[in-house]
């Protein structure tokens, strides 16, 4: 009953988000908050087995949704902001030293290790080319990889994030 | 006025983060290298664009607009996030792929070639 209660919220809140300012009742009509909740019913019992199919209901948590918008918009933001100035740098200097580095974060859910991928794939001048599912370690291909990080088998968070420790902010996030 | 300054500048950065992506697919010397320019300048310079979008909306409606202007400014902002996980996972996508057809990247380290012998 849970994972249908939790998948009908989610498609009522996300049917709420893309029919903003249609009405008086705060920002919706009447009509339309109706036509979400039966929506949300229909699609919480057709497809909840899909959506919570991990059985792991930490993310019903608002606190983490709350946790994980910080997140994108504060230090994720700044690192790509900062990546994207050294980039664009390099593009115009052409002085780089690619290369594949190992690096382990220490993450153990399927949801951690998406948001850490998209999370370096995002931030310019790193990308995620690999995941190992058993071990845990990513393999990140950097535009410029350091002397030390280039010498080193396993590389540091902060070899590949320049400000924030990011493994930390995922796993407060989602584990 | 303010707003329109705002605007113009978070244009001015996408617009400029475009253009030093495509020159970026010119310069860089193999596929990997080739997808950080592509994809991240790219995706930061639609973020900005987005950026002004929403600029003008919450312009447009704090000075008196009607509803329909957080119609638009949501859909920007749900764009915004699509666009942002949709471009990760497809550089990742065609990177690993890459790499599994067997294109070597040039550079100082490949700590994946010593591994990837299945």
């Amino acid at each position: 009953m849970k994972p249908v209660a939790v998948t009908a919220i989610f498609a009522f809140l996300a049917y709420l988000l893309l029919t903003a300012g249609s009405g008086d009742v705060l920002f919706w009509s009447w009509p339309e908050i109706v036509a979400g909740v039966l929506i949300g019913v229909v699609v919480g019992g057709l497809s909840a087995s899909w959506f919570c199919s991990s059985g792991n209901m930490r993310m019903a948590h608002p606190f983490r949704w709350v946790l994980l918008a910080i997140y994108s918009i504060g230090p994720l933001f700044v690192e790509i902001i900062r990546a994207n100035i050294d980039v664009a740098i390099r593009v115009i200097t052409g002085n780089i030293r690619p290369g594949i580095v190992k690096f382990n974060p220490g993450l153990s859910t399927d949801l951690g290790k998406l948001l850490l991928a998209n999370s370096i794939t995002l931030t310019p001048g790193t990308l995620t080319v690999e995941v190992d599912d058993t071990t845990g370690v990513f393999y990140v291909h950097m535009l410029n990889v350091s002397e030390i990080c280039g010498e080193k088998e396993m590389c540091d968070a902060s070899d590949i994030f320049a400000f924030f420790n990011m493994p930390a902010w995922i796993r407060r996030i989602a584990e | 006025m303010d707003a329109e300054i705002i605007i113009f500048i978070c244009i001015a950065i996408g617009l400029l983060a475009c253009t030093l992506g495509v020159a970026g697919i010119l310069r860089f010397p193999d596929v990997y290298t080739r997808l950080h320019a592509e994809t991240k300048l790219t995706t930061f310079g639609s973020i900005f664009l987005c950026l002004g979008i929403i600029a003008y909306v919450l312009s447009q409606y704090l000075a008196g607009g009607d509803a329909q202007y957080i119609v638009l400014g949501l859909h920007t902002l749900l764009a915004l996030i699509a666009l942002a996980f949709t471009n990760a996972i497809g550089a990742h996508a065609i990177s690993r792929a890459a790499y599994r057809a067997g294109i070597k990247p040039e550079g100082v380290v490949d700590r994946l070639s010593e591994v990837e012998q299945k």
